[in-house]
């Protein structure tokens, strides 16, 4: 790790100010900052700790009856604490284990937009919208490929709303050494239709699955995917899976979200 | 009943209170007044010339004492292999140079090739980022069969080839063994990869030099399973340095498996620096670098027939082995495919022809040495699939196959040149059958379909050879050490005793289970039974802890001590008591004259012999401290019957064990609790090795398996509860305590098993799955299936 200067701002304001420094970098749980440093591999000259802007954590409902969760919200509060969406609860959860859930956040997780992380399946099958310290993105706007958002230099992630579904469930394949997802499926019913949203599996990170969506729209059922598949051409092939065994794994665990919100 | 204390008792474990209260004595846990910190700038290239080291950036950087490179080493010696295979020819094996820093070429990812010395570890690798590498990039070597091609890249330019040797075994067995293959009834062949693995203990290595100007005096603390090799193989062998000028302490050392038998550059790095900046040298791996510089385990690829007749009776056995030795030969490498694994293909059965040929290679991969098993997994892997694979085509039970060819009678000469003293194979296979409910499995693979999933059930044998062994047959078969073991059994004169061992405990739980046999052949509390061991300014000459045989060896050594110490005292409590010798019986720590009531205790005895002011002078010498060495007269041969049941999801290839069952014959039991848990960590292990690990290298030597990111190791929930048993006990004919040995069993008996569950819930499918390589991992499982 090289030497860096340390900021602890306390209000999201104060934090964009220190992010203003050359080479500032936001820390939120450091779930992935932190190995990356200790391997030498970035060097930022400040970390600015989002972790004690009070406005920043918890979780709590909107008045148009959506889940808002502070952007330095840890996983395991959002497992405790976003009961009235029992599907993102129980995806936050799952996420790493007590270690991980207690330090990693919500909004270090979308900023950093793992190819691999289970909050990014959430948030683009749930429609999140992402707030940031200046503006609001749609989830469908947001997710910009593997490790690329539509953050700016110096915007942080402060909250995280979502609407509820009336069914919703989410199926994640882990890979076996690193228990990310090999392939997540999160899929999300509202009145308006169905969203489903794969991630682990392509090259171009979290996607919406069209096809499944219209089918499933029409007929909220694990049937309704029968005859569908994507194709592996353009997923993740490594030593855990090729393209050709994740696209297999989208459709298994989408029928089986299916199956389980149904 | 469960006994109270000594042999046979599930005495608790002493040493787990220091390590589980965060108070053991690791390695990283000694830091000496003055200390610097060594951080090894490592290639990042399997294979290139170096055309320049350029350190003069770096050496004035903060912090900065000293930078090493290869240049620095030219003058001492290579690191030393300790086995020499002669080949099928007559030849000795190709041994090439190891050189403790790179010089002239990078040979794998992860060698070291310059080492900065500075006051922190942060300042050192500061002064390494400085350093200014000049290296062309050569094509790298590989895939074994590529690398042994005619005009293929050589590791190293000054062999003749990337051929270590090419080892036929048993050479003069050759020909009747291919004649009785062209005269069987049936053959089964099989190839397949039994798959490279990277040890991983728990605590990564650590290494410490000091030296004292004053005395000339060197200290080494490392993580050693054996710190007397150390010392001999880098004073004599590489640094030049004798033995009474150079101690070698393994303290507490978390885990080895194997991979910490070896000498290391990095040892003789911080032994060599120590001295050169007249200042202790520390280093402990990351994880990063325990992933390209601890040897790698395994990482053979076979090809195995079987030769039955029209009975199906076993007639011959043959098999052809690649078996990589990365880039450099580690301490025992050379071993391993060899003796540790051609004397053990005929495995529990009557084969009476067996040839096996290994050829030993060089790639620009980190060497491969011994891991848990070493050669013994792999022999047993290759057998164990063959036998199963032969029952499927020729359509009989695999267990009856197997009882149809067993060895029965004892002692029995197999045809790879060892003799099993004793064994009982169906009395191990009757009890694995008890365990594992076979008549109800229909059942349950009905319920498992009822759900989707596809059920396997797998069964396989092992026998394994432990305790090695005799010294001066090893040293016939090229190993260039000795393999007996010491003990020196001290007693204090208020009647405690102090045994120190060349055995090394790292996990194994000696200082309960060797603190057990003591006090039980004198009759005394365990409390009163010290075991020291791990450092050679300490403890007699010892060749320390691998291949299950601590208590093999090292116990032996430590019960013929104890043996001088009671003849000892008993000719003191003989005077003491005014009778003869003859008649003085030892019994629950007190001696008696046999047929009357005269009796004294053990710490008047050991007092006595302290305080000699009523003591027969004249005929022995005070004092009650006593030394043996033991040398083996052959191996033990552990053996047993395992069962494992999978459950496959067809959707997605995953594998889930339901039910693991081992039943083992380890010969006598000093404490059941331990073997228990020497049982399941082999286990783990083992079903790892099946399901989850693998080292994998991609075309141009990066190791793409570098982290836990994708390196996959067991966890608890990869694993069922497991069902244990050693109640099969054949005692070994040849040592005192009649012991056969335990830590590897498991490692050697599981992988085999699973996999024969894993085709058997496939084919139940009517997949026509013969063979999948290890691991079978959900990818791997669900392509077989399409």
């Amino acid at each position: 790790m090289y030497n860096f200067e340390f900021e602890k701002p306390e209000t999201v304001a104060d934090a964009v100010a220190a992010l203003g420094a050359e080479d500032a970098q936001a820390l939120g749980g450091g779930q992935t900052l932190i190995p990356t440093l200790k391997q030498r591999l970035a060097s930022p000259s400040t970390l600015v700790s989002l972790k004690n802007i009070a406005e920043m954590q918890g979780v709590c409902k909107g008045d148009d009856g959506s889940i808002c969760i502070g952007g330095a919200t840890n996983h395991a509060t959002v497992a405790a604490e976003a009961g009235d969406y029992p599907a993102l609860a129980e995806t936050a959860a799952h996420i790493g284990d007590p270690a991980v859930r207690n330090r990693g956040t919500i909004g270090g997780s979308l900023a950093n937009n793992d190819p691999s992380a289970c909050y990014p399946a959430a948030a683009l099958a749930s429609g999140a919208t992402i707030v940031t310290n200046s503006r609001e993105i749609a989830a469908d706007d947001y997710f910009q490929g593997m490790f690329t958002t539509a953050l700016e230099e110096g915007e942080i992630v402060t909250e995280v709303r979502f609407p509820v579904p009336e069914k919703a469930n989410y199926q994640k394949f882990v890979q076996p050494a690193s228990r990310f997802a090999l392939v997540g499926v999160f899929v999300a019913k509202y009145s308006d239709g169905v969203r489903v949203a794969i991630t682990g599996a392509s090259n171009d990170g979290v996607f919406r699955w069209a096809e499944a969506e219209a089918a499933l729209s029409a007929n909220f059922a694990p049937e309704a995917l029968d005859g569908l598949s994507l194709s592996g051409d353009d997923m993740i092939s490594d030593l855990h899976g090729t393209g050709a065994y994740r696209a297999h794994l989208c459709g298994v665990m989408t029928k089986r979200a299916v199956a389980a919100a149904a | 009943m469960p006994k109270d204390g000594g042999i046979g008792a599930s005495s608790k474990r002493r040493e787990d209170v220091r390590f589980l209260t965060g108070v053991g004595n690791y390695t990283d846990d000694i830091n000496i007044h003055g200390q610097a910190h060594v951080f090894f700038l490592r290639s990042d290239m399997a294979h290139g010339t170096i055309n320049s080291v350029d350190t003069s950036a770096a050496s004035g950087m903060p912090g900065v004492v000293q930078i090493f490179t290869g240049a620095d080493f030219e003058a001492v010696g290579s690191i030393p292999c300790g086995w020499q295979v002669t080949d099928k020819h007559g030849e000795v094996m190709q041994e090439p140079r190891h050189p403790v820093l790179a010089h002239g070429k990078v040979r794998h990812v992860g060698e070291p090739i310059a080492a900065v010395v500075a006051e922190t570890l942060e300042q050192a690798r500061d002064a390494a980022e400085a350093i200014k590498l000049d290296i062309s990039e050569l094509p790298a070597v590989v895939d074994m069969k590529d690398a042994l091609k005619e005009g293929a890249t050589k590791v190293h330019d000054d062999l003749n080839n990337n051929l270590c040797y090419d080892w036929g075994f048993v050479e003069e067995n050759k020909a009747a063994t291919d004649k009785a293959f062209e005269d069987a009834a049936h053959v089964t062949t099989l190839e397949l990869v039994n798959n490279r693995l990277v040890a991983n203990p728990m605590e990564p290595r650590v290494a410490v030099g000091d030296y004292a100007r004053g005395t000339d005096e060197h200290t080494l603390y490392t993580t050693s399973q054996n710190p007397h090799v150390i010392r001999l193989l880098m004073g004599a062998f590489v640094l030049g340095i004798p033995e009474h000028k150079l101690r070698v302490v393994a303290p507490d050392v978390g885990g080895g498996f194997g991979t910490k038998i070896f000498h290391y550059q990095e040892e003789a790095f911080c032994t060599f620096a120590a001295k050169a900046c007249n200042r202790p040298v520390k280093w402990t791996s990351s994880r990063s670098e325990a992933f390209v510089s601890d040897a790698h385990g395994r990482d053979h690829v076979t090809k195995i027939e079987l030769a039955l007749d029209a009975d199906n009776n076993f007639t011959a056995l043959r098999t052809e082995t690649h078996a990589n030795m990365g880039a450099y030969l580690s301490t025992f490498a050379p071993s391993v495919p060899t003796w540790l694994h051609g004397t053990l293909m005929a495995g529990n059965y009557k084969t009476p022809l067996i040839y096996v040929n290994v050829k030993a290679v060089f790639t620009n991969t980190v060497p491969v040495d011994a891991y848990r098993g070493a050669g013994r997994p792999e022999a047993t892997f290759q057998l164990e699939r063959v036998v199963d694979k032969a029952a499927r085509e020729l359509g009989v039970d695999p267990v009856a196959l197997r009882r149809q060819n067993f060895i029965t009678e004892f002692p029995y000469a197999t045809p790879v040149a060892v003799e099993y003293d004793t064994g009982d194979y169906h009395a191990t296979m009757d009890k694995l059958e008890s365990m594992i409910d076979r008549d109800g499995f229909a059942a349950r693979r009905a319920e498992s379909e009822k759900n989707g999933k596809l059920r396997g059930l797998g069964v396989n044998c092992y026998i394994e050879a432990c305790g090695i062994a005799p010294s001066n047959l090893v040293g016939q078969l090229g190993a260039r050490a000795g393999l007996y073991e010491s003990a020196t059994v001290r007693v204090n004169a208020t009647g405690g005793l102090v045994v120190m061992t060349g055995s090394h405990s790292h996990g194994q739980g000696h200082e309960t289970s060797f603190a057990q046999v003591v006090a039980d052949m004198i009759g005394i509390d365990e409390n009163m039974v010290e075991i020291v061991h791990g450092d050679t300014s300490k403890v007699p000459m010892g060749m320390g802890t691998y291949g299950s045989r601590s208590l093999a060896v090292g116990g032996s050594a430590m019960v013929r001590a104890t043996e001088k110490i009671i003849n000892k005292a008993k000719k003191i409590a003989s005077h003491l008591l005014e009778a003869s010798e003859g008649d003085i019986e030892l019994k629950d720590g007190a001696f008696s004259v046999a047929g009357t009531d005269k009796s004294v205790a053990w710490g008047d005895v050991t007092l006595a012999a302290y305080v000699p002011h009523n003591y027969p002078l004249e005929d022995i010498e005070p004092g009650l401290e006593e030394t043996a060495f033991y040398d083996p007269s052959n191996f033990t041969y552990p053996s047993g019957a395992y069962a494992c049941e999978v459950e496959v999801d067809p959707d997605t290839g995953k594998v889930t064990i339901e039910r693991f069952a081992a039943a083992d014959d380890f010969g006598n039991i000093v404490n059941p609790m331990i073997v228990t848990g020497q049982v399941h960590g082999g286990l783990a292990q083992g079903i790892g090795q099946a399901l989850l690990e693998n080292c994998s290298y991609d075309e141009n030597g990066q190791l793409l398996s570098a982290s836990y990111m994708d390196y996959a190791m067991p966890r608890a929930d990869d694993l069922p509860m497991f069902d244990v048993d050693h109640s099969c006990q054949t005692p070994c004919t040849h040592n005192p305590l009649g012991v056969k040995g335990c830590g590897e069993a498991g490692a050697i008996g599981s992988p085999p098993s699973v996999v024969n569950a894993v085709v058997d819930a496939l084919q139940s499918a009517g997949k026509d799955v013969t063979h999948i390589d290890m691991p079978l991992s959900p990818d791997r499982v669900w392509a077989a299936m399409q």
